[in-house]
């Protein structure tokens, strides 16, 4: 079925095939006379049969036979015996056009109607499947069916991964036969099923099997998708976590009235300002979830009450699921001294898309400092003089640094609890880097490199709580890297790959987060105290990530990068000063996440490609953002 | 020869061409001629097809391997004084088979079921299923009098009596359990180094620098391991000697040839759909095959006597040239070629030298030079060397038994679902090039030893023993050491010995005829070499015949029926 060249049609082909078509056109004319009037006469069901065999994709004359079917199950001399010549009927019609095209969509589907019915032999069913498959082992409409089959029959899965496996050994080329293992591997996981109960048991033989049809013929890309989808299991944890918050444990937050906060023993990475009497308190998790509220995550504080916070969820899509949630902690407007509490997942609720409770209760607590406003300062003027530009930078002084260094280990959730069941994806992490360095090592092989990169990130990825650093950043920099040269056609896949791994990098360490950490001074300001400003200028970034290491920032310049989408930005709660000047953007609808930021004040766009491309209709984010001020320059 | 029941006489008694002898070269040639429309008339002294490829039942063999063991019987007083216009060159044998050792450990058993067996006397023997054989025979629709069945893998074995499965597929590699991730991926490369080579893309070409050095070397060059690199040469190419050793190597192979056959092997597998390996075999053994080629001439015209010996050649008194032969039964038959059976040999009167039109047609299709022997061994089981499977092919390369060993040995396991044995046991054909009859028991002996248990009551059963004792000595002090790894049937107990026939067999034809002989059973696997020659011998004596012309096809529908029963 694959592989075989396409010939011209021969004089006498065209000839046929327009012979065919004539008379496909009259059973057709008379099939729709039939089909309209109701008419389910022997003849008539006989004609929709013909017309079938000769064009399988007919869906009226499925839909037709279907109608016909209920019409004589109906009939009051119905019997068990004419129901199953009726039904015997329809899957010898079925066969007959899956015998004219193994792909109809409409015959596998008729079939499927008819065995749902009852009353069919479904081990027949198997026996036809078997043949069929042996014609064409990759047909997915074959192995789709098989499995609804096997359900049916409850055949079981290990009957059925046997199967799949000999298939395999026929011939590993066979993307449907290795999903299939991936789709009973899964159920039985999920079934915790004897000899399945432990991932850890199973993942390292399937990787041992996978590595033989990998090394094999390291071309052939059905095994890769396996090793993609055992990759995930291995790296995915089941239930979900509570990544990163803000503010972060043990945090102090100040809340002022103007830009300025009194007192250097608060770290500029908790100070915020604040004109609305509130603040956000967000959390992020390691994957989308749902169901966070006033009854999972609880808020204990002296100045609000837990019952009157909403939590929303953050994310591009307006689903009800998302990685990042936020609530508004309303603070009164007088000064305050106070410890806020707040505890996630004590009381089940919290649920992942892919249906895992959340199941790692955790709590953090921070302090807040309210400052109360100064009338007459007036914000918007100081608002509007903001200007990013280069003068206005200088370097991080050293003379907080203590206390920086303090409040980076605040922001992020470590989780104790998963180390010891980790140990099992460490090791196949681990066994998986040295077995495909190996693999580059005889062959070079896009997809090889593109493994390895992935096996790198997630192995740094799981080890980077205790490790506090990437080990392996600069290879997987290098591969992807290398990447875009061997592989154009796909560039702009390992440009953003390669922007999310430079991003946790520069994100991964108190040293190089202060690299890029700039102190704003205005000469033209009056303001005594200079906001801090995260400058990932001209790092030729194609996207943005790392945002669980970023939710502190407040000012962040993205200038000079080559971003095309901000997809995630609209977890950075508290930025009110965004620079985007001089990238790729291409339509206002990629300024989508910035909606959701509501303490932006001041954004700067300019230099971008919106409008370059269509016109885009979709929306307009100013008038819906009063607050919002496009400057450009 | 004194039995020969009386015969009519033959009729006519001019024909254009006599075969001697119906080995498979000559029923090739017998089956060639008839379809070019010549008179043929084809005789053998035995009571049935197939010389020194047919297959004999279990009590026939040793006689017919004795009968031609012996030196000729001494000529009868040379009448070369005939009255006639002829003189008489008599015939005389040659002796073919040496070491004859029939090792009898159930005498019961076999000797009431003597018919159920057809052993091969020239095994062992497999056909590619894209070899030349089998294009001939789907070619001239012989392949319609036989029937085949898949030779279900190969192995290679090791000293200590296990069998790798050969990694000869792209599935097979992958479903390989010896072999590490690394040698899976050096060897499938080379493989699709090979097939791209083949299908003349560009930028994998060998080099034609390449092509003409040594196959081993060009192994060695993609940095193939020692495993593989057997595998390839001796399992999948077929090599016969040692090619990492030129002192002894008489035969090295070249790229070239190692490519080509690579690219058989390739070809054979999965060529039909119910044959799983490379390989077929004939239903009711080797020997069908030459009784099918007779059969094919047969429908042409040519005209069969067996039972039937040759006593002398007739030729001209004042040419020289040949005229035709005398038979045993006393009557002259005339024609004007002549082929014969390798065995026989025309003795020239003393101090006489061949015709001289005769002489300029030395054959140079004759078999090459001095290649030595071939040692072969028939043994009867009653278990599989491996379970779960009963036909395959065991090659164990040069040094793998002991270090002396030069050649490959191969063993060739058929079940009784092949008609050649009773239900229940297994035939096993081993086969070692060799330089003399001792080097070629020593080779035998130890696959045996190897694989097999042999009883220690048997009536030659010393001889066995004590020969075995030396090389087998080292042989088990080795097993005894490292018995543990490897996909080995250890703890299964090994098959017993029934019986066993080991002999050696002429590879030469001692001298070189000047009458066109047809070759003696080679050292190969296959028929290819074998057919070549027969083609050339066919091309010799009828030059502007077509050997098998495509209109010849009375069965177009061949490719349907050559696929081998399962």
């Amino acid at each position: 079925m694959h592989g075989r060249p396409r010939k011209a049609p021969k004089p006498e082909d065209e000839a046929a095939s327009s012979a065919k078509a004539q008379k496909l056109r009259a059973l057709q004319t008379q099939f729709f006379t039939f089909h309209h009037n109701k008419i389910y006469t022997k003849e008539a069901v006989e004609l929709s049969a013909k017309l079938l065999e000769i064009n399988p994709e007919s869906y009226t004359a499925w839909n037709y036979r279907k109608l016909a079917v209920e019409h004589y199950l109906n009939l009051p001399d119905c019997n068990p015996d004419s129901i199953k010549s009726v039904l015997d009927d329809e899957l010898r019609v079925v066969e007959n056009a899956l015998r004219q095209n193994f792909k109809s969509y409409g015959a596998w589907h008729h079939r499927k109607w008819v065995l749902s019915k009852g009353h069919s032999s479904i081990d027949n069913e198997l026996r036809l499947l078997d043949k069929f498959q042996k014609a064409d082992s990759r047909n997915f409409h074959a192995w789709n069916y098989r499995r609804y089959v096997a359900e049916s029959m409850k055949r079981s899965e290990q009957d059925e991964l046997k199967y799949a496996e000999d298939m395999i050994y026929t011939n590993f080329s066979n993307y449907s036969a290795w999903h299939n293992r991936s789709v009973l591997l899964s159920a039985l996981f999920e079934k915790k099923a004897g000899g399945f109960l432990l991932k850890e048991k199973v993942l390292p033989e399937e990787y041992e099997f996978i590595h033989q049809a990998i090394f094999t013929d390291p071309d052939d890309q059905s095994g890769w998708f396996y090793h993609l989808w055992l990759l995930d299991q291995t790296v995915t944890t089941d239930s979900p976590l509570l990544a990163s918050s803000w503010p972060g444990h043990g945090s102090d937050v100040l809340l002022v009235g103007d830009r300025c906060y009194n007192g250097s023993a608060f770290s500029p990475f908790s100070a915020l300002h604040s004109d609305s009497g509130s603040f956000p308190i967000v959390l992020y998790f390691n994957q989308p979830v749902g169901g966070v509220n006033s009854s999972t995550v609880t808020v204990e504080c002296g100045f609000n009450k837990n019952e009157d916070l909403f939590w929303k969820p953050l994310s591009a899509s307006n689903s009800q699921t998302a990685r990042v949630w936020v609530a508004h902690l309303k603070v009164p407007s007088s000064d305050l001294h106070s410890t806020v509490e707040v505890s996630v997942g004590h009381s089940k609720g919290i649920i992942s898309t892919r249906g895992f409770v959340y199941s790692h209760p955790s709590m953090f607590s921070f302090k807040v400092h309210v400052q109360p406003m100064e009338r007459d300062s007036s914000q918007v003027s100081v608002a509007e003089n903001i200007s990013l530009r280069e003068e206005n930078f200088k370097v991080y002084g050293t003379q907080s640094e203590e206390s920086i260094i303090d409040s980076f280990d605040q922001l992020i959730i470590k989780n104790g609890h998963e180390t010891t069941a980790s140990n099992w994806r460490f090791e196949a992490l681990a066994k998986e880097i040295e077995c495909f360095r190996e693999l580059l090592s005889l062959v070079d092989c896009k997809i090889g490199k593109l493994t390895l990169a992935r096996l790198l990130k997630a192995y740094d990825a799981m080890s980077y709580p205790f490790a506090n650093k990437l080990v392996h950043s600069e290879e997987v920099l290098e591969l992807y890297s290398d990447l875009m040269k061997l592989d154009p056609t796909h560039y702009q896949f390992y440009k953003d790959e390669h922007s999310i791994v430079l991003l946790q990098k520069v994100t991964s360490s108190k040293e190089s987060l202060l690299q890029h950490c700039f102190q704003y001074k205005d000469s033209a300001s009056s303001a005594i105290c200079d906001p801090i400003c995260l400058r990932l200028n001209n790092l030729s970034l194609s996207r943005m990530g790392a945002f669980e290491k970023l939710l502190w920032v407040q000012m962040l310049d993205l200038s000079h990068n080559e971003l095309q989408s901000i997809e995630g930005l609209e977890a950075m709660q508290l930025l009110s000063c965004l620079s985007l000047r001089n990238n790729k953007l291409r339509s206002l609808t990629a300024l989508e996440p910035l909606r959701k930021l509501k303490s932006l004040r001041i954004l700067d766009i300019s230099y971008n490609q919106i409008g370059d491309q269509s016109i885009d209709t979709t929306s307009s984010i100013g008038s819906r953002n009063s607050k919002m001020n496009q400057k450009l320059l | 020869m004194d039995d020969i029941p009386p015969y009519p006489p033959i009729d006519p008694t001019t024909f254009d061409l006599i075969v001697i002898g119906t080995g498979l070269p000559e029923s090739i040639i017998a089956a060639a001629a008839s379809t070019a429309s010549k008179s043929v008339l084809h005789l053998d002294p035995n009571p049935f097809y197939g010389s020194h490829f047919s297959s004999l039942p279990l009590a026939d063999l040793p006689s017919f391997l004795s009968s031609h063991s012996t030196s000729p019987s001494p000529p009868h007083s040379p009448s070369s004084d005939d009255p006639n216009e002829f003189s008489l060159l008599e015939f005389a044998t040659r002796p073919l088979y040496s070491s004859i050792d029939i090792s009898t450990f159930s005498p019961n058993l076999l000797d009431q079921h003597s018919r159920k067996f057809n052993l091969d006397v020239a095994g062992p023997r497999v056909l590619f299923c894209a070899d030349k054989s089998i294009e001939l025979l789907l070619r001239t629709g012989t392949n319609q009098y036989m029937e085949f069945k898949s030779v279900d893998a190969t192995f290679v074995g090791d000293n200590k009596g296990n069998l790798w499965s050969v990694p000869d597929s792209r599935a097979a590699i992958f479903k390989d359990k010896s072999l590490g991730l690394v040698e899976k991926n050096k060897l499938m490369r080379f493989f699709k180094l090979v097939q791209g080579h083949l299908a003349g893309e560009q930028d994998v070409k060998i080099s034609e620098e390449d092509l003409q050095s040594p196959f081993v070397d060009f192994l060695n060059k993609m940095g193939l391991p020692p495993k593989i690199k057997s595998f390839i040469l001796y399992a999948i190419a077929m090599a016969d000697y040692d090619q990492e050793d030129t002192g002894v190597c008489r035969d090295l192979l070249k790229t070239k040839d190692g490519i080509d056959q690579l690219a058989l092997y390739n070809a054979s597998i999965g060529r039909f759909q119910n044959a799983s390996g490379a390989f077929l075999y004939p239903i009711y053994g080797q020997g069908e095959l030459s009784q099918a080629f007779c059969r094919r001439a047969a429908v042409k015209g040519c005209l069969y006597v067996l039972r039937m010996p040759v006593t002398a050649l007739l030729v001209d008194k004042d040419t020289g040239c040949y005229k035709g032969v005398r038979l045993a039964s006393g009557q002259d038959i005339f024609s004007q070629k002549l082929i014969l059976d390798p065995t026989f040999k025309v003795t020239l009167p003393l101090g006489s030298s061949p015709p001289l039109p005769l002489k300029e047609k030395l054959p140079f299709f004759s078999l090459k030079d001095d290649k030595g022997k071939i040692a072969r061994g028939i043994c009867i089981t009653k278990t599989s060397l491996k379970p779960d499977i009963s036909n395959f092919l065991v090659v164990y390369p040069p040094r793998s038994l002991f270090p002396e060993q030069v050649t490959s040995i191969r063993l060739l396991q058929i079940a009784s679902n092949l008609a050649v044995c009773l239900p229940g046991m297994f035939v096993l054909y081993i086969s070692a090039l060799c330089n003399d009859d001792d080097q070629g028991k020593k080779l035998i002996h130890a696959v045996m030893n190897t694989l097999l248990t042999v009883p220690l009551d048997s009536e030659s059963n010393a001889a066995v023993q004590s020969e075995t004792a030396e090389i087998g000595s080292a042989v088990q002090d080795e097993t005894s050491e490292s018995s543990s790894g490897g996909p080995s049937d250890s703890g299964e107990e090994k098959p017993t010995l029934l019986w066993s026939a080991l002999y050696s067999q002429e590879l030469t034809l001692g001298q070189v005829d000047f009458i066109c002989s047809t070759p003696m059973p080679d050292g190969k696997l296959n028929y290819n070499d074998l057919i070549d020659t027969t083609f050339k011998i066919f091309q010799e004596i009828y030059p502007e015949e077509e050997f098998f012309p495509e209109t010849s096809l009375e069965n177009p529908e061949v490719d349907g029926d050559a696929s081998p029963e399962t």
